[in-house]
C-alpha cells in the first residue's frame, strides 16, 4: 500500500492505495466518483476522461499513485457554483448525448481541446475527439456541440 | 374556477431537450456498475480459451486459498440453480436448439464461455485468483466457418448429430401473395435477365458503450436483480420460468442503461450465474465484464451468405427474386436467435412490385459466439442485398440506379399495398422521398463530376451509391408473433396516475438506453392531457414500478408504447369527465375537453383536469357511484407493423491506386410518419447511420483458424471515431401511419438499414468501369485495392463475357470479373 495525497474535485484526499491501483478505479472505488465510467480495458474509449491538474487523461491509463500531490477534475466538478460548464450546455443544446456512457469523457476531452485551440475548425474537433468513442451519436451532434461551446466561450471571454 | 390556459398546444412536432440530460451531462448517473450495497461481493469468470472442448477437471483449491476470496463455483456446483439461457422463437418445431446452460459442466462450444465464477471481496481480487483456477481441457474439433459447417462433418455439438438447426420457407405460390418463383427464372432465363449474386453479412459486436453488469441483493424477501438490460421484464420471466423463482419474488430494475443496439436484448449466462451465486451465499454480488469479455460473450450480429436470384424483363422490369440464406447463429440459439435472419423474408422484396418470391432460410450452429440482434435485426441484411442487386439489375439493363427503382417501387397511389411477401404496407411516398433526396444531394451535378473524372481518367474516382429501403418494426402485433411460434406478445403498457397537486405520473412498460422516452413520452402526455411538459414525470425500467411491459428493441417503444399512452391518456380524460360533469353541474354530452380544460358548450364555465384530480383525491363532491379515481392503465397490441422508409444517398470517393474511400457527402430523407421529437429523430438517424456506415467500410468480428476472436478489442475491432466520420444531411417527408392515432413509425433502427448498401453501393459505383461489381464488407482500402488489381488482371487477360452466368453447385459469386475479395475464413 502506498499513501497519496489527491485533491478531487476540490476536495483533498489522503488515502492508502496498492500501487497498481489505476486512477480510474480510485476515482469510483475509493473516492466514490462514480460519474467518471470505464468502456474498456485497453485505453481506446476515452470513456473514464478526467483532468490531471487541468489536462485531460484517460483516467485508465493513470496510475493512482501518479496522482499523488496532484489535481484530478472529474465531470462531476465541472459544474461550478450550480452553473453548468457551456460544454455542458452545449452538449443538452445540441443533443450531442443519448445514453450518456460516453458522455463525461466526450465532455473533459473536449474542454481541454478548446483549452489547447478556442477556435478549432470542423476537422480540428473531430481529430481532438478521436480517442473518445460514442455508439450512440455518430459524432455529429457532439462535434456541433463542442463547435457551439467554442462559439459561447469566446463570446464570453470577450464580454468579460 | 381555473384561470386562462396559456400552455402550448402542441408539445409534438417541437425540439423539446431532454429531461434526461441533466444527470447525464453532470455524472449524476446510475449505472450497474455504480451500485454498492453493505457486504456485497465481487464475481470474476473463468472463460474457456479454447472454441470446443471437454472440461475434464476444474482445480479450484488454489483459487479458493486466495485472499479476499469467499468461494469458487463451477457448473456442476451450479446445477441445480443456475436455470438455462432461453430461445423465445424456435422457427420451426423440429428446430434443433442445443441446452446453453449459464456455467457448463462438461463441455464449452465456443470461445469465452464460462467455466467456472470466483467470488471474492473485490473485482481485484476476484480477478487475481480466477487465474489460479485450473482447468483441464480435451480439445475438440471445431466448426467455425458457416459453409463448412453445413457439410456437418465436424459438429458445434456432436450430440445434435447435425450442425443445421432450422429451415424456414416463405414461398409466394404457396402462401397464395404471388407466382411460381421458378417458373418466373426459368422464363427470365429465356427472354430475360437473371442476375445472380452472393453477398456476406459479417459478424458484428453491436459494442454498446457500457459494459454489462448485473447486481442482485437476495437479502429480501425479493430478489432483486439491477441489470445493464433493455429487457428487465422479459429478463424477470426468464428467471422466474427457469430458475425456479416464483415471479412475485423477482424484482428486475434497468438503471441507466449505457446503450443496447440489440446487444443488451439478451438474458445473459451472466445474469443466472450471479443470481444462482447471490442465492447460494445470500450475499449482495455484482459481476462487472470487462470489453474483452464483452466482446466475446455478449452475442454478435449479422453473419450471414445470402444467395440472391434475380429475375427480370428486357426493360429492367422484376418479375421474381428467390433468396437463399445461410445464417450463422454461433454456438447457441440466443433469445430470437434463430427469428432474426427470418425477419429478412418480408424484407428483401423491399419497396418492389415481385410478382414472385421466395425466401429460405437455413440456420447453422458453429463453435462461436452466439448471434442475435443487433440494430435492425433481419433487416438491414436482407435491404443490404435487395439494394445491391438492384444496382446490378441497373447496370445490367444499362440505365441510372434511380431509374430501376423508379420503375419497380410501389408508387404513392397504391397504398395501402400488399405485398408478395403478404405484408401490408400502410402508407408511404417512394417519389416524394427520393426527389427530396436528389435534389439535396445534388445528384445530376454529381453524375456530371462522375463522367469528368472517367473521362480524365483520374485516380481517386467518384461513385454515388442509392439505398431506396422499406423495413418493418414496431415488433409487433401479437398474433402475428404467435402465427410464428414466437415465444411472447409484442403488446405493450401504459399507466397514468393524476397526482392531487397537479403532477401526472407515466408508468411505461418500454424500457429506454439511450432512446428519450422521458422527454417524449412527456411531449405526447402533454398534449394529449393539455398539461405541460414540465409537470410530466416518466417512470420506467424497474418491474416494480412499471410492473409490465415488453420491453424496448424492434423500433417499437414509440409505435407500441406511444400508443399506450394515448390510450391511457383518453381513458383518463373519460374518467374525468362525469366528474366535471358533477362539480360543473352540466350533462356529460355537453362537455368539450380541450387544451387541459372541460368546458360546457355554450357557456364559459370550466374545469382543468388536473382541478378534477385534486376533487378526485379529496373525493368529498363526486357524483355517486363513481370511484374515486382518474388514473388509468392501457395496453395495446399492434394491428400491424410500422413500414417507415426512405431515400438515402451517398458519395464516395475511391483512390484506385491506394484503395482508399472517403466519403464526401451522405444525405437521407426517411418518412417516419409523425414526429414527435425532431431532434431525438435527428440523434437516431445520425448514429443509426454511424453504425451502418462502419457495416460496409470498417467493422468485421474476425476469428483464427483455432477459433479465437482476433478482433477481441477495440484495439482489432475498429469502431468508428469522430475522425472517420462527416455531418449528415437528414430530412423528412411525412406520410402519417395509419395504424396508430399519432400517425407514428418507428425510426431507431432506420439509419443502420438504409446506410449500408448506400456506402458500397457507391464504392462500387466508383469501380464499375473497370468491371468491378462487387466488394466484400467492410470495403477496407486493401479489399477494394485486391478488387481493382484483381479486375484489372482479369481484363487484360479477357473481355468479360458476355452470356451471364448462374449458380453452379456451391460456387459462390458467378461473375468471372466480379473483384470479390476473399472472405470464407471469417
Ligand atoms: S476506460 Fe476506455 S479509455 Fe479508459
Ligand atoms: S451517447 Fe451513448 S455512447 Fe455516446
Amino acid at each position: 500500500m502506498t499513501r497519496i495525497n489527491v485533491t478531487v474535485d476540490g476536495v483533498s484526499n489522503a488515502d492508502d492505495v496498492e500501487p497498481r491501483m489505476l486512477l480510474v478505479h480510485y476515482l469510483r472505488e475509493v473516492v466514490g466518483k462514480v460519474g467518471t465510467v470505464v468502456g474498456c480495458d485497453t485505453s481506446n474509449c476515452g470513456a473514464c476522461t478526467v483532468h490531471l491538474d487541468g489536462r485531460s487523461v484517460k483516467s485508465c491509463n493513470v496510475l493512482a499513485v501518479q496522482a499523488d500531490g496532484h489535481e484530478v477534475t472529474t465531470i462531476e466538478g465541472l459544474a461550478t457554483n450550480g452553473e453548468l460548464h457551456p460544454m455542458q450546455t452545449a452538449f443538452h443544446e445540441n443533443h450531442a448525448l443519448q445514453c450518456g456512457y460516453c458522455t463525461p469523457g466526450m465532455i473533459m476531452q473536449a474542454v481541454d481541446l478548446l483549452r489547447e485551440n478556442p477556435d478549432p475548425t470542423e476537422e480540428e474537433i473531430r481529430v481532438g475527439l478521436e480517442g473518445n468513442l460514442c455508439r450512440c451519436t455518430g459524432y455529429h451532434n457532439i462535434v456541433k456541440a463542442v463547435a457551439a461551446a467554442a462559439g459561447s466561450m469566446s463570446s464570453e471571454r470577450s464580454n468579460a | 374556477m381555473t384561470a386562462v390556459d396559456d400552455r402550448p398546444t402542441t408539445e409534438v412536432g417541437k425540439d423539446r431537450r431532454r429531461k434526461e440530460d441533466q444527470r447525464l451531462i453532470t455524472g449524476r448517473t446510475r449505472w450497474t456498475d455504480n451500485i454498492q450495497l453493505p457486504g456485497m461481493l465481487h464475481l470474476a469468470m473463468v472463460r474457456s480459451p479454447f472454441a470446443h472442448a471437454k472440461i475434464l477437471s476444474i482445480g479450484t483449491d488454489e483459487a479458493k486459498a486466495a485472499p479476499g476470496v469467499h468461494a469458487v463455483f463451477t457448473g456442476a456446483d451450479l446445477a441445480d440453480s443456475q436455470g438455462v439461457n432461453i430461445n423465445a422463437w424456435p422457427i420451426t418445431p423440429d428446430q434443433v436448439t442445443p441446452t446453453h446452460l449459464p456455467v457448463p459442466s462438461e463441455r464449452v462450444a465456443h470461445t469465452g464461455e464460462i467455466v467456472a465464477v470466483v467470488v471474492a471481496r473485490s473485482a481485484a481480487l476476484a480477478r487475481d485468483a480466477a487465474e489460479l483456477v485450473d482447468v483441464d481441457y480435451e480439445e475438440l474439433p471445431a466448426v467455425l466457418d458457416l459453409k463448412e459447417a453445413m457439410k456437418d462433418e465436424v459438429l458445434a455439438h456432436p450430440d445434435a448429430g447435425t450442425n443445421k438447426s432450422a429451415f424456414w420457407q416463405l414461398d409466394s405460390k404457396a402462401a397464395g401473395t404471388g407466382g411460381d418463383v421458378e417458373e418466373a427464372i426459368a422464363k427470365a432465363r429465356q427472354d430475360g435477365i437473371v442476375i445472380e449474386r452472393e453477398y456476406r453479412q459479417q459478424r458484428l459486436v453491436p459494442a454498446f458503450m457500457e459494459p454489462r453488469s448485473t447486481v442482485v441483493d437476495p437479502t429480501g424477501e425479493q430478489v432483486v436483480i439491477w441489470s445493464a438490460t433493455q429487457v428487465p421484464h422479459i429478463l424477470r420471466f426468464a428467471i422466474a420460468a427457469t430458475m425456479g423463482i416464483p415471479e412475485s419474488k423477482v424484482r428486475v430494475i434497468a438503471p441507466d442503461v449505457g446503450g443496447g443496439f440489440g446487444g443488451k436484448l439478451q438474458t445473459t449466462p451472466e445474469e443466472f450465474a450471479t443470481i444462482a451465486i447471490a442465492r447460494k451465499l445470500g450475499k449482495p454480488c455484482k459481476y462487472t465484464e470487462t470489453r474483452s469479455e464483452t466482446m466475446v460473450s455478449a452475442h454478435h450480429g449479422r453473419d450471414q451468405w445470402q444467395k440472391m436470384t434475380l429475375a427480370a424483363e428486357k426493360d429492367g422490369t422484376v418479375t421474381a427474386l428467390k433468396v437463399d440464406l445461410l445464417a450463422d447463429l454461433g454456438a447457441y440459439v440466443a433469445i430470437v436467435g434463430g427469428g432474426v435472419p427470418v425477419l429478412g423474408a418480408w424484407m428483401f422484396n423491399s419497396i418492389y412490385k415481385f410478382p414472385a418470391y421466395q425466401f429460405n432460410c437455413q440456420t447453422v450452429l458453429t463453435n462461436k459466439t452466439w448471434v442475435d440482434a443487433y440494430r435492425g435485426a433481419g433487416r438491414p441484411e436482407a435491404t443490404y442485398a435487395i439494394e445491391r442487386i438492384m444496382d446490378e439489375l441497373a447496370a445490367e439493363v444499362g440505365v441510372d440506379p434511380i431509374a430501376i427503382r423508379e420503375k419497380n417501387w410501389i408508387t404513392h397511389d397504391e397504398f395501402p399495398f400488399t405485398t408478395v411477401a403478404g405484408m401490408t404496407y400502410d402508407s408511404g411516398n417512394y417519389e416524394a422521398a427520393t426527389a427530396k433526396a436528389l435534389e439535396l444531394f445534388g445528384y445530376d451535378e454529381l453524375r456530371a463530376e462522375q463522367k469528368r473524372r472517367r473521362e480524365s481518367g483520374d485516380t481517386v474516382q467518384l461513385g454515388l451509391g442509392v439505398s431506396t429501403f422499406t423495413e418493418m418494426c414496431g415488433l409487433a402485433p401479437s398474433r402475428v408473433l404467435g402465427s410464428l411460434s414466437y415465444g411472447a406478445g409484442g403488446w405493450e403498457s401504459a399507466s397514468i396516475r393524476m397526482l392531487a397537486t397537479g403532477t401526472v405520473e407515466v408508468v411505461s412498460g418500454a424500457t429506454p438506453h439511450g432512446q428519450g422516452h422521458e422527454t417524449a413520452w412527456s411531449q405526447i402526455v402533454a398534449d394529449r392531457l393539455g398539461i405541460p411538459f414540465e409537470n410530466v414525470e416518466v417512470l420506467h425500467g424497474d418491474t416494480q414500478i412499471a410492473p409490465k411491459g415488453l420491453d424496448t428493441y424492434g423500433s417499437r417503444s414509440l409505435v407500441v408504447g406511444g400508443e399506450a399512452l394515448v390510450r391511457a391518456a383518453d381513458k383518463v380524460i373519460e374518467k374525468a369527465k362525469p366528474i366535471a360533469a358533477h362539480l360543473l353541474e352540466a350533462s356529460v354530452d355537453d362537455l368539450e375537453f380541450e387544451a387541459g380544460q372541460f368546458t360546457v358548450k355554450g357557456t364559459d364555465k370550466g374545469i382543468g383536469i388536473t382541478d378534477i384530480a385534486l376533487a378526485t383525491f379529496a373525493a368529498h363532491n363526486l357524483p355517486d357511484g363513481v370511484e374515486p379515481s382518474i388514473d388509468a392503465d392501457a395496453t395495446f397490441d399492434p394491428v400491424d407493423f410500422s413500414f417507415p422508409h426512405g431515400t438515402h444517398l451517398c458519395a464516395m470517393e475511391v483512390d484506385t491506386e491506394t484503395g482508399q474511400s472517403t466519403m464526401r457527402k451522405y444525405v437521407c430523407v426517411d418518412d417516419i410518419g409523425t414526429i414527435i421529437n425532431p431532434l431525438i429523430v435527428e440523434g437516431q438517424i445520425h448514429g443509426g447511420l454511424v453504425q451502418g456506415i462502419a457495416q460496409a467500410l470498417w467493422e468485421g468480428a474476425e476469428y483464427d483458424e483455432q477459433g479465437t476472436l482476433v478482433s477481441g478489442s477495440f484495439v482489432d475491432y475498429t469502431l468508428p471515431t469522430a475522425a472517420d466520420t462527416i455531418n449528415y444531411v437528414s430530412e423528412h417527408t411525412v406520410s402519417p401511419s395509419t395504424t396508430n392515432t399519432l400517425g407514428t413509425k418507428g425510426v431507431g433502427e432506420a439509419g443502420t438499414i438504409a446506410s449500408t448498401p448506400a456506402v458500397v453501393n457507391a464504392i462500387v459505383d466508383a469501380l464499375r468501369p473497370m468491371g468491378i461489381d462487387d466488394i466484400q464488407m467492410p470495403c477496407t482500402p486493401e479489399r477494394v485495392w485486391k478488387a481493382i488489381r484483381t479486375a484489372g488482371a482479369q481484363q487484360d487477360k479477357a473481355p468479360t463475357a458476355d452470356a451471364q452466368a448462374h449458380f453452379g453447385e456451391g460456387a459462390p459469386n458467378q461473375d468471372p470479373a466480379a473483384g470479390t475479395t476473399d472472405g470464407a475464413a471469417q
